[in-house]
């Protein structure tokens, strides 16, 4: 009884070291760097986090087929190094000793990744999955691009500047020519009323008038 | 002798509304771009330290000499630059076409390089940064296969912003969002210019103050950077060797010829509206000694950026080099660091060296990084923006640099326009009634029209050719029949006792000495070397062509045929002004003197007689 559990034993740790192992068929590398992600807040990797890691695989593979067949016993890890890095098959509980083709896989953790990314705390590039690509996100753009309208302000300040020095130098110039024109109608009226500088109000109309040069007292005039 | 000038004291000109906004338009005039994207380039390629030699004797024995003449010509005469040159002797008026021509076309290419500068601006109110996001191809997976070559801030230069051709023949379309950027820069030169120096005058407190701050604020960032140090230290460590190329000594007297704006037509311009007895003498050494303070005070905070840059491309080497083998030989996190990365790299090697040489890792070395040398528009609008990005808060440093850009351009703009705008209203091209703000609209508006095309898709390679052929040689003329006319045509001792009225004081033997020889036979050197090395060089260009497979690197392409003659043209023309004039006014004279029932020019009258 013992020898024949021994036996299914090894039989099983032997299936298990062919299916999963580097390079093997459907196997996936995975590499994950916590320290980078998180820092000073890193946990470390142990079997606690293996067990997470097969629970999110499982999980993504019954997500993704809707059949509750795969279990954690299914996800098999092997080769955990330091770095922290391993490889990971699934294994098909229907079929013996195979493993789910690797194309199923691929589109169940593609599916799934922002949650399994989730459990870790990590993301996109700091839990790689080595063969499979990761959907980027295309850049937020806004309805109107920014730019536009920092521009539409930027214009609206020019031309209201522009219209505003134009319009007050158009009233400077009308102002001006006011002034001008104002100062010439002054000019003439005074013209008007000077004759050889004597303004002609000033000028006696009346006959006899004594010129104030040679009308001097009569003492000037020598005594006869 | 020399009478004293009959200028009625007021003869309706515009004048400065006081001293500091005349001084403060010379130094925004010559203060613009190239004082901090050309120089520093300059200082770095050309060993640093030693550079600054060459610099201030060229400073002193072609840059303040120049400067003077210029000034002191405007103020006097008080007349933009053709009439003034024609005042000096009619056969010179093509000297003053020549300038006024130089302007027009400078205007142009310039104001489109502040078309980019404006886009790039408007651009960084977006949060992420546009030229930090990397385009995804159509199944999203990976990246646009232009951009996964090169680099973001490549790609929004050369496909967001230029939309660039792989061809100078290849014109492409207009890009409607540079017209509209082109648009709005030539709506804020009409604006600025709208009355002439009435408008710019209050514009340049603005302009020409504000790049200082905004450099103080980035000199202060800048060196809070780590990788600073490095950057200074290797911008300023002198290297006198490199004093022996000649190469350097010609790159000095070049720069600073083109770096004081001297030959434009704009220095005369805004010198003839000052009042007559001004100290021009102390206003060409102020002005001068500020532009090439600004240079050397400009280009701390450049390489700060740029040591900055280096130290973080570097690191960024090491630390993808680290990945590669951490991830190689399955080491744990943080096994490996930057400090002991070379003992692990040796301990590895002689270890493993196939696993090692498998890898391919980058031979990371931070003096490779500092080596790479940029200037001009790769210098703002590549390496620049790509450091920006890496500063915390970069939106607020990108539009900061930005608006600091725009600035120093836009003063410099002040000054070209003037060179255009002050000969044309004297000469009358419009009737007197007409108001200025039309003849400055008309500018503009010409300018911009023509302008467009620099908005095609092959608009930057015309850009370049404007700037190597429109912008260098004819100037460099043009600077040298200043000279000899004055000195040798109006003649140096009138034109000292005219100095002398207006300073007070005699002209110094320095004065003498280089206008009569120093500064002549210097400008002549400098044409006959400039000359010979643009043709020893062919006249080949960079393209950006995706499809090139040196890609990411620039393909050189020669010009073709029709492209070579319009360098010529470009070159040649404003040359020609000076002797086409001169033989102009001699057909003219000629004629007169046949016919002596033509009343004779009164520009002719006092000419003979002085001596």
């Amino acid at each position: 009884m013992l020898r024949a559990l021994l036996l299914t034993l090894s039989v099983v740790a032997i299936a298990h070291a062919e299916l999963c192992k580097p390079d093997a068929q459907n196997a996936f590398k995975v590499r994950i760097s916590i320290k980078t992600a998180l820092g000073d807040n890193a946990y470390a990797w142990d079997a606690n986090e293996e067990y997470l890691f097969k629970a999110m695989v499982a999980f993504a593979m019954r997500r993704y087929s809707s059949k509750s067949s795969t279990q954690i016993s299914n996800v098999l890890l092997c080769n955990v190094t330091d770095r922290v890095s391993f490889w990971f098959v699934v294994t098909d509980s229907s079929k013996n000793a195979t493993t789910v083709p690797g194309s199923e896989v691929e589109a169940a953790i593609r599916m799934n990744r922002n949650r399994i990314n989730n459990a870790f705390l990590l993301s996109d590039k700091t839990l790689q999955f080595l063969k499979i690509t990761s959907t980027l996100s295309p850049p937020v753009e806004p309805s109107t691009p920014v730019w536009l309208i920092v521009f539409g302000v930027v214009l609206c300040l020019i031309v209201a500047g522009i219209v505003f020095l134009i319009v007050s130098g158009i009233q400077k110039h009308k102002k001006k020519n006011k002034e001008s024109t104002e100062r010439e109608n002054l000019e003439e009226k005074v013209e008007v009323t000077l004759e050889n500088g004597i303004p002609c109000e000033a000028l006696d109309l009346k006959p006899g008038h004594i010129n104030g040069v040679f009308a001097a007292d009569d003492e000037r005039f020598t005594s006869l | 002798l020399s009478a004293a000038p009959e200028i009625p004291k007021e003869d309706g000109r515009p004048k400065w509304d006081n001293k500091f906004q005349y001084i403060l338009s010379c130094i925004g005039f010559a203060v613009g771009l190239g004082n901090v994207w050309r120089f520093p380039y300059l200082c770095q390629i050309h060993g640093g330290g030693a550079f600054l030699i060459p610099y201030f004797i060229a400073l002193l024995f072609e840059g303040i000499p120049l400067l003077h003449l210029e000034l002191a010509l405007g103020q006097y005469l008080r007349k933009g630059s053709i009439r003034a040159w024609s005042t000096i002797s009619p056969y010179l008026e093509g000297v003053g076409v020549g300038s006024w021509m130089v302007s027009v076309l400078v205007s142009l290419y310039y104001n489109t390089v502040l078309t980019w500068v404006m886009w790039y601006f408007i651009n960084s109110f977006q949060e992420p940064l546009p030229w930090s996001a990397c385009p995804l191809n159509e199944n999203r997976t990976g990246f646009n296969e232009e951009f996964s070559e090169s680099t973001a801030v490549n790609y929004f230069w050369y496909r967001k912003t230029l939309n660039i051709t792989p061809d100078i023949a290849e014109s492409g379309t207009l890009q409607w969002w540079l017209i509209l950027c082109l648009a709005a820069c030539w709506a804020i030169v009409y604006l600025c210019t709208i009355r002439g120096i009435e408008t710019t005058g209050k514009a340049i407190y603005v302009t020409a103050i504000f790049p200082y701050l905004v450099l103080t604020i980035f000199l202060i960032q800048g060196l809070t950077l780590p990788g600073a140090t490095e950057g200074l230290i290797y911008l300023f460590s002198p290297n006198l060797n490199t004093l022996k190329n000649p190469r350097v000594w010609l790159d000095a007297a070049t720069q600073i010829f083109f770096s004081l704006s001297l030959a434009f037509g704009g220095l005369i311009a805004f010198a003839s509206y000052n009042p007559t007895k001004n100290d021009c003498e102390k206003d060409a050494v102020t002005v001068a000694i500020v532009n090439s303070m600004t240079s050397l005070y400009a280009s701390i905070p450049v390489f700060s950026v740029l040591g900055f840059k280096a130290t973080t491309a570097y690191w960024d080497c090491l630390d993808r080099n680290i990945i590669n083998i951490i991830n190689e030989f399955d080491l744990p996190e943080e096994s490996i660091m930057r400090q002991n990365y070379t003992s692990w790299i040796s301990f590895l090697n002689s270890s493993y060296p196939e696993k090692i040489a498998g890898l391919k890792l980058k031979s990371c070395d931070l003096q490779e990084f500092l080596d790479q040398s940029v200037s001009g528009t790769g210098l703002a609008f590549i390496v620049f923006t790509q450091a920006i990005i890496l500063m915390p808060g970069s939106q607020a440093w990108a539009i900061l640099f930005f608006i600091m850009l725009f600035s120093l351009g836009l003063s410099s703009m002040f000054g070209n326009i003037e060179g255009v705008f002050t000969p044309l209203l004297e000469i009358q091209i419009l009737p007197k009634s007409a108001p200025k703000e039309l003849l400055s609209g008309i500018i503009c508006l010409i300018s911009f029209l023509i302008a467009l095309c620099f908005t095609l898709g092959s608009g930057s390679y015309w850009i370049d050719i404007f700037d190597r052929y429109a912008g260098s040689v004819p100037l460099l003329v043009i600077a040298f029949f200043e000279v000899i006319g004055v000195v040798y045509i109006y003649k140096i001792k009138r034109f000292s006792k005219d100095v002398e009225w207006m300073t007070g004081r005699k002209l110094n033997l320095y004065w003498q000495i280089t206008w009569r020889f120093i500064s002549p036979l210097l400008l002549l050197i400098v044409f006959m070397a400039f000359v010979i090395l643009q043709m020893q060089k062919p006249p080949i260009y960079t393209a950006w062509n995706p499809k090139y497979e040196g890609f990411p690197m620039k393909e050189e392409k020669v010009y073709p045929p029709w492209v070579q003659a319009i360098c010529v043209l470009l070159a040649a023309l404003p040359c020609m002004c000076i002797p086409l004039v001169a033989l102009f006014h001699l057909v003219k004279q000629k004629r007169r003197s046949k016919d002596p029932s033509l009343v004779p020019s009164e520009v002719f009258s006092c000419q003979g007689a002085n001596s």
